[in-house]
């Protein structure tokens, strides 16, 4: 595979996305509040963040689409409120849900977008042929869209979105519904692309993607609530993890709600998830509290909590119920 | 502990096709009253083809579908009053606040008003959305939206309920607020089948059918769905994870190295044996690696090596 970049105009940064004291306020609602980042090139970069936590609002910010209020952001050199289509031209943008033409052909769905992002034509035959080599797509080009497997389509829709070689790219929730085996090879592909200087740009509910990225922020009511690599941010969890098995799960719940030093306690499954300052110290009293409130309780143990278990401690406030549309 | 499972839903060699694909395989499974049943598989599993047989508005081309006790081809409307079905695009009306659309469901269904009040109030606090009434639908979040949906779905109290992919594009708080609606209904002995892409969610539910290609792979409690892999499962962080996984792709025992942000997952053969092997070679080979630890298998595991990795683009 061909770097997609280095014949780029563009002066190398060591940052590809920097973000400062970035807000956009709608009316009196703060949407994202003070927000400060930095995307080093060549990074893989999670932005995770319940709804309405003003990550939609970010990314439409970044991509040069609606302009900031106050602060500044810069993507790939270009300031994104005083030069919002030079951002344009060097970004590549990829939704699970966007945009192949279903009912077109694979090659003509490729022309498409190497128009859109006027590809020129003296480099578009060797563009083509990357993607169709990129995406392993060769000799499927006469294909229809809508009848490829979720993991091939994938890799079509970031080949389209690559083709003009932006050094910046945003990928919107790109694997939810595809099969592991095929999200393997897609997160491959994507850090790939990342050792070769693309900066990638990823926004997720799903923890399973999130655990591709090589840093993590997590966004809450428009500001950043945590940063960090995917293990470090499992270390920032507030208090420890313990497993719970008891029965009735219902009432356990219930009488641990507001027993001292738990932090908070929630059904799983056939088992509790509790959260404890101490998980060590905890185990025998957990026992005893259960069993003097006439529960009957199975095995105790500490687990290693996962990122769902970190989003949700760090991001527990109530939905504002919003989710604004720019 | 538990009385002698009841069956509320059977499935019996299901089965489905469009034109060429068979989308749904002779596919058995049944759900107890009081369980969290999931279906989990990427898209194309046939996960909503099977919900859409077992709510009477597709009949299988063979086999056949139980709900409480009435087969759903010869019986569908007794069997659809103990049913709730709440379809991936579940109908809110967008013009109509949060109240108004429960209203509109509860009329729909016969509800009487101090019932419905009871009940809604209930399911809405178990929401977080009391204080959302009298907002309009159109004005929800996403995440808002589904649970609205799921109180609607919820006001006549069925007894059976069929959720298809009620979580999608919904953040992990709201998720965890429909889960706690989800335990506290069948904790009240209501029988629940969830479909879901995600493979993470499965460790939610009750027992869990894994499909694929309309297939069913396994059907079990999600600990021993785990325990089935009957492989380990290391974790190693490294700044460098590429050089990490060339080092050790030539490892006997390996079956899949997965690269992660911060570093590798890989299963192996008795892995808790290996690790000083895999640190001595490391360390001889000068890769940084910060630590290996052995970590539960996840479903997804299973799935991959139940599905295999062979020719991959052409699958």
């Amino acid at each position: 595979m061909r770097s997609a970049v280095g014949r780029h105009p563009m002066p190398e940064h060591d940052n590809s996305v920097v973000i400062e004291n970035l807000v956009k306020r709608f009316g009196d609602f703060v949407a994202v509040d003070r927000i400060n980042l930095e995307v080093r090139k060549g990074e893989v970069f999670g932005f995770l963040g319940p709804n309405g936590a003003g990550k939609s609002t970010t990314i439409r910010m970044l991509c040069g689409l609606l302009r900031p209020t106050s602060g500044r952001a810069r993507v790939a050199g270009y300031d994104v409120g005083r030069e919002p289509e030079s951002v344009r031209q060097n970004i590549g943008y990829m939704s699970q849900r966007f945009s192949l033409y279903n009912d077109l052909k694979v090659i003509e769905n490729i022309r498409l977008f190497a128009g859109l992002y006027s590809v020129p034509a003296s480099l578009l035959k060797e563009r083509i042929e990357w993607v169709l080599e990129m995406a392993n797509l060769k000799g499927q080009e006469h294909l229809i869209t809508a009848t490829l497997p979720g993991g091939w389509k994938q890799r079509l829709a970031l080949g389209c979105a690559v083709l003009h070689q932006p050094p910046v790219i945003f990928l919107d929730e790109p694997t939810s519904g595809v099969d592991p085996i095929s999200r393997r090879q897609f997160w491959d592909l994507i850090h790939h692309m990342a050792e070769e200087g693309v900066t990638v740009f990823v926004t997720t509910h799903y923890m399973e993607e999130a655990e591709y990225c090589n840093r993590l922020a997590l966004i809450s009511r428009g500001a950043v609530a945590a940063l960090g690599t995917p293990s470090e941010l499992k270390k920032a969890m507030k208090g420890e993890l313990l497993l719970v098995e008891c029965e009735p799960l219902g009432e356990a719940v219930e009488i641990l709600q507001s027993a001292p030093d738990v932090i908070d306690a929630a059904v799983f499954g056939r088992a509790l998830h509790l959260v404890v300052p101490d998980a060590t110290a905890a185990i025998p009293q957990v026992k005893k509290y259960l069993s003097d409130h006439g529960v009957t309780v199975g095995l105790v143990d500490k687990i290693h909590p996962s990122l769902e278990d970190v989003f949700v401690s760090l991001t527990s406030t109530p939905d504002s119920g919003k989710e604004w549309e720019a | 502990m538990h009385e002698k499972p009841q069956s509320a839903i059977i499935a019996d060699e299901l089965t489905k096709s469009f034109a060429d694909v068979r989308a749904v395989d002779h596919l058995s499974f049944d759900v107890h009253a009081g369980e969290i049943f999931g279906l989990v598989g990427p898209d194309g599993a046939g996960k909503t083809t099977t919900l859409r047989m077992l709510a009477g508005i597709m009949p299988p081309n063979e086999g056949t579908a139980r709900v409480a006790d009435f087969d759903v081809v010869h019986d569908p409307e007794k069997a659809k009053r103990h049913l709730s079905y709440m379809p991936q695009r579940f109908g809110l009306y967008e013009d109509l606040t949060v109240d108004e659309n429960i209203r509109f469901y509860a009329d729909l269904f016969g509800v009487n008003r101090t019932e419905r009040e009871e009940r809604s109030t209930r399911l809405l606090q178990a929401a977080g959305m009391r204080e959302f009434r009298r907002r309009l639908a159109a004005k929800l979040s996403g995440g808002m939206k589904q649970k609205l949906g799921l109180v609607c779905a919820l006001i006549h109290r069925p007894r059976i309920i069929l959720l298809d992919e009620p979580t999608t594009g919904v953040d992990p708080v709201s998720r965890r607020d429909f889960w706690r609606i989800l335990y506290e209904l069948v904790s009240e002995g209501v029988a629940i089948l969830i479909s879901t892409a995600y493979l993470d969610e499965a460790e939610r539910c009750h027992r869990v059918a894994l499909l694929h290609q309309g297939r069913l792979l396994f059907c079990d409690t999600p600990n021993n769905l785990k325990a089935k892999l009957g492989k380990s499962v290391l974790s190693i962080t490294s700044s460098e994870p590429r050089r990490l996984r060339a080092e050790l792709e030539s490892v006997v025992g390996i079956s899949s190295l997965v690269l992660t942000g911060d570093g590798l997952h890989v299963v192996v053969d008795d892995g808790a044996s290996r690790i000083p092997e895999f640190e001595a070679r490391l360390k001889n080979a000068s890769i940084p690696f910060n630590t290996i630890q052995q970590v539960t298998p996840t479903i997804e595991d299973l799935f991959v090596n139940a599905v295999g990795s062979g020719a991959p683009s052409h699958a």
